[in-house]
């Protein structure tokens, strides 16, 4: 049983929430996930871990409250308990100095690419981070990012914040002003890190993605993960879950994310109906704002 | 209550009429085909204590049990059998336990025809006796009849040992180990334990009410089980060892890595390993969507490739769900050489799967990233292999497609890398098998580490990992005491 010790609103959708698992904490490094199972009932779900405090034994993540499971977290409270968290999982972000890195992050990958960026400029490189959302309310951790990158810049596809457009935009700019990029990581929608990944293909900036795929055990035991890298099958539980951006294969990981959308849709709108629709995400900001 | 083996009369009739065949193997009860292929009650439904004893009643009580030759534990088939034709079940399952601390268990899923059952005499003429239901009978009595009693275990040694993995190999070294005295802490990656047990084996064939009474007994025992605790990530080896105090530790991890055919298609939706689909199932309750969250796909056809326990249970599991119509089976040598239980072919094959034998798939084909048809080839036996079983070859131009909307895949697994890749001074052999420097004791190149069971065997059965756990235990009680001297 672990804790919830904080939570808190970000932006809609999206709660970042502290938590008790010191022996976790211990062992966690940027690039690694968790698998949690909110109750008896409950189907296991990975999570980025987003930062962790060994002495004060805690694990911080940021959950956008998409389908059945992320919306039941995001009903819970301060000092209700996950039933299960299990981790760290998967491989550790390579962290080394590479000279000029660019970290760019969509959606909750923002919340992934936060320690990396931070480890990244710890160990000596020039960080810049570029973060995308749709519109401003959604970007996420800007703060946090400024105080441990170089640069920070913001591409909202409405405009409403940083350049309009798409973080590809930014890393196009960048690229065509010559900035030397030794090295791009991208976490975030799989459309933005294919289309990441298509952009450095041709100028060979080495290109690392993070593979979102369905999971179950994270052990390696079911092969629910599978990714084809480089023509071959990897588990992104144990093989990654960040891989080769100019070799992984989009496409096959974009279908084999559509297996359950039928099943997914029925279990939100069970839940939404069996909690009177009090989760309907537009009032979750005014519940627990 | 007659004491049979002392009245010579009776032995002397039975042992007429068994010679002329008289007394026939007693049939154990079953759900019948058509209503359990619809539901996940188990199979079947074990022994009366009256058909149980008119079973021991076959046995002649050999002077050299042959029987025993064939048991990976040396469970003493004929004392305990004496006592369920007597009557005396407590006894009995006192005896089956001091070699098999999981009778109810290894009663239902031993391969019986290929051990104890194989080797017993007067399977020579007849049938051989129902060694297995016979002790699944007398493991299930005794947990419903015995009452809760102390468990007594020797006075604490103060050593800690550390379980890594609570499948049947973990289980058993940790039951041994804590009765000696040691405090022992399991480490299992999972939310349950149980291994193989838990996700694996489904309910209609090893009732999970079994294995939490099992695991019951060992928290009695005073054993912690600490779920959720993927060693190699949370803790390394040496880190239990050094940092956390355990005095040895035993890796019963178990072969978990699914294998795929390495043929295209495999990716579209619709393909699941074995594991995959059976512990959506098993350990996910995806049948019970959605009251449990965990989804699984409802298909009509699945195609099942393989032929050994898990296949069979993948397949079966398969036909139980609401939509399927119908489950194919594709194994590409026949039906003699099927690897699973004898037991589980017939019941597959009256709840009708459909078995395709001399089968290969080359090919899974989809349309709009779901599977279609497997395209197979076909096979002709040659000659035996190094596993003594004849191997398949392909016939030229033979391939032919199985229409399908599911393939499950269950070729076997290998090991998982994670935890000597994660620690030092831990010899694996090539295929990532951890290797027994003495394995008497199965102890590995590390001093203070043992381990069995499927990490160290390959895929194998129950009884043998079960087996392997205890022989360490044994070896972890010496090293751990011999530190003192
Ligand atoms: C390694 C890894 C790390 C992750 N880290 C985080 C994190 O830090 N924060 C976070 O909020 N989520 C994270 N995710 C995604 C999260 O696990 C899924 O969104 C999860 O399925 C949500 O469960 P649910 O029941 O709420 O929604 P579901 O009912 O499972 O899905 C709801 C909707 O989300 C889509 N979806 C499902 N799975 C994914 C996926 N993997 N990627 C993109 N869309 C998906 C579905 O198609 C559906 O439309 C991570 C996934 C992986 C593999
Ligand atoms: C579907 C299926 C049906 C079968 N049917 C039969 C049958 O009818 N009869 C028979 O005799 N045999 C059968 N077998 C084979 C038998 O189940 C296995 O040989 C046996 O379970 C092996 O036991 P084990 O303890 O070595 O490993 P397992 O049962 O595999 O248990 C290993 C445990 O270790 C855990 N683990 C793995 N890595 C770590 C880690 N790094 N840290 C912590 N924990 C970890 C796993 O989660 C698991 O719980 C079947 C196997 C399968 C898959
Ligand atoms: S443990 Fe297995 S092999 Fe041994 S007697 Fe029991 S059923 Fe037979
Ligand atoms: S071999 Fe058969 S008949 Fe003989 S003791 Fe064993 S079970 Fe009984
Ligand atoms: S999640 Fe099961 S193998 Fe990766």
């Amino acid at each position: 049983m672990f804790e919830i010790l904080k939570k808190t609103y970000l932006a809609p959708q999206v709660f970042k929430y502290l938590l008790h698992a010191p022996d976790i904490a211990q062992k966690a490094l940027p690039g690694q996930f968790v698998i949690i199972r909110l109750d008896e009932t409950g189907e296991r779900i990975p999570i980025t871990i987003s930062d962790s405090d060994p002495t004060q034994g805690t694990l911080t993540f940021y959950v956008q409250a998409v389908g059945k499971t992320s919306l039941e977290m995001s009903l819970m409270k301060i000092g209700d308990f996950i039933l299960d968290i299990v981790g760290p999982l998967g491989n550790p972000t390579e962290i080394k100095r590479f000279g000029t890195v660019v970290v760019i992050g969509g959606g909750f990958g923002i919340a992934a690419i936060h320690p990396i960026a931070r480890a990244l400029t710890h160990a000596g490189n020039k960080t810049i981070a570029i973060l995308g959302a749709r519109t401003r309310e959604l970007v996420i951790l800007e703060k946090e990012l400024r105080s441990t990158s170089a640069e920070v810049h913001i591409a909202t596809n409405d405009g409403s914040y940083g350049t309009q457009g798409l973080v590809t935009d930014v890393l196009k700019t960048m690229i065509e002003k010559k900035e030397p990029i030794d090295r791009v990581i991208a976490i975030g929608p799989l459309i933005m890190m294919k289309a990441v990944a298509d952009l450095t293909r041709p100028c060979n900036i080495p290109t690392l993605v993070s593979m979102n795929p369905i999971m179950i055990d994270g052990t390696g035991m079911c092969g629910a993960c599978r990714v084809t890298v480089d023509g071959k099958m990897k588990f992104a539980c144990v093989d990654g879950p960040e891989f080769d951006g100019h070799s992984v294969d989009f496409e096959g990981l974009l279908n084999r994310l559509k297996t359950y959308l039928p099943e997914e849709a029925e279990a939100k709108e069970k839940y939404l109906k069996d909690t009177g629709g009090k989760c309907r995400i537009a009032t979750i900001a005014q519940i627990y704002g | 209550m007659p004491d049979r083996d002392n009245s010579p009369n009776i032995r002397l009739k039975m042992k007429k009429d068994l010679h002329q065949n008289k007394v026939p193997r007693t049939p154990v009860p079953e759900q019948n085909p058509e209503e359990r292929r619809k539901n996940f009650h188990e199979v079947s439904l074990g022994y009366t204590p009256a058909m149980a004893q008119l079973e021991a009643s076959r046995c002649i009580q050999c002077k050299k049990p042959k029987c025993m030759i064939g048991c990976p534990v040396r469970v003493n088939i004929p004392e305990f059998i004496k006592k369920v034709a007597e009557g005396d079940f407590f006894a009995a399952a006192r005896i089956i336990k001091e070699t098999n601390s999981l009778p109810a268990v290894t009663g239902r899923v031993c391969p019986q025809e290929d051990q104890c059952e194989k080797h017993c005499v007067i399977g020579i003429k007849g049938e051989p006796l129902a060694i297995g239901k016979l002790e699944r009978f007398v493991a299930d009595y005794e947990r419903l009849h015995q009452k809760e009693t102390a468990i007594e275990t020797d006075p604490p040694t103060g050593k800690k040992i550390a379980i890594i993995g609570a499948g049947p190999a973990g289980l058993a070294a940790a039951g041994d180990l804590a009765k000696w005295g040691h405090e022992v802490v399991i480490f299992e990656a999972l939310h349950k334990p149980g291994g193989v047990l838990f996700y694996g084996i489904p309910e209609f064939r090893l009732p999970k009410e079994i294995l939490e009474a099992e695991l019951d007994y060992l928290k009695r025992l005073g054993i912690e089980i600490k779920v959720n605790y993927v060693i190699g990530k949370i803790k390394t080896l040496d880190e239990l060892m050094e940092r956390d105090g355990f005095n040895a530790i035993f890796i019963g991890t178990g072969a978990g890595l699914p294998y795929f055919l390495g043929i295209s298609g495999e990716n579209l939706n619709g393909v699941y390993s074995a594991n995959e689909f059976l512990t959506r199932i098993n350990l996910m309750h995806a049948w019970e969507f959605p009251v449990f969250d965990t989804p699984i796909h409802h298909h009509k056809t699945f195609a099942v490739i393989g032929g050994g326990n898990t296949a069979l249970d993948a397949a079966r599991t398969a036909l139980r769900l609401p939509t399927t119509e119908k489950v194919l089976l594709v194994y590409r040598r026949s039906r003699e050489e099927l690897p699973a239980r004898l037991e589980e072919i017939e019941h597959a094959e009256a709840e009708g799967i459909e078995f395709h034998y001399l089968a290969n798939p080359i090919e899974i084909k989809g349309a709009n990233g779901w599977v279609s048809e497997i395209i197979c080839q076909k096979m002709q036996l040659g000659e035996p292999d190094a596993s003594g079983r004849r191997r398949p070859q392909p016939v030229a131009n033979s391939a032919f497609a199985l229409k399908t909307d599911a393939v499950i895949i269950a070729l076997g697994s290998g090991v998982n890398p994670l935890i000597a890749k994660s620690s030092t001074g831990l010899k694996t052999d090539s295929h990532g098998h951890i290797e027994l420097v003495d394995p008497s004791i199965n102890l590995t190149s590390r001093p203070g580490v043992f381990a069995g069971g499927d990490i160290v065997t390959g895929a194998a059965t129950v009884i043998s990992a079960m087996e392997a756990g205890k022989k360490a235990a044994e070896g972890i009680h010496h090293y751990v005491m011999n530190l003192e001297l």
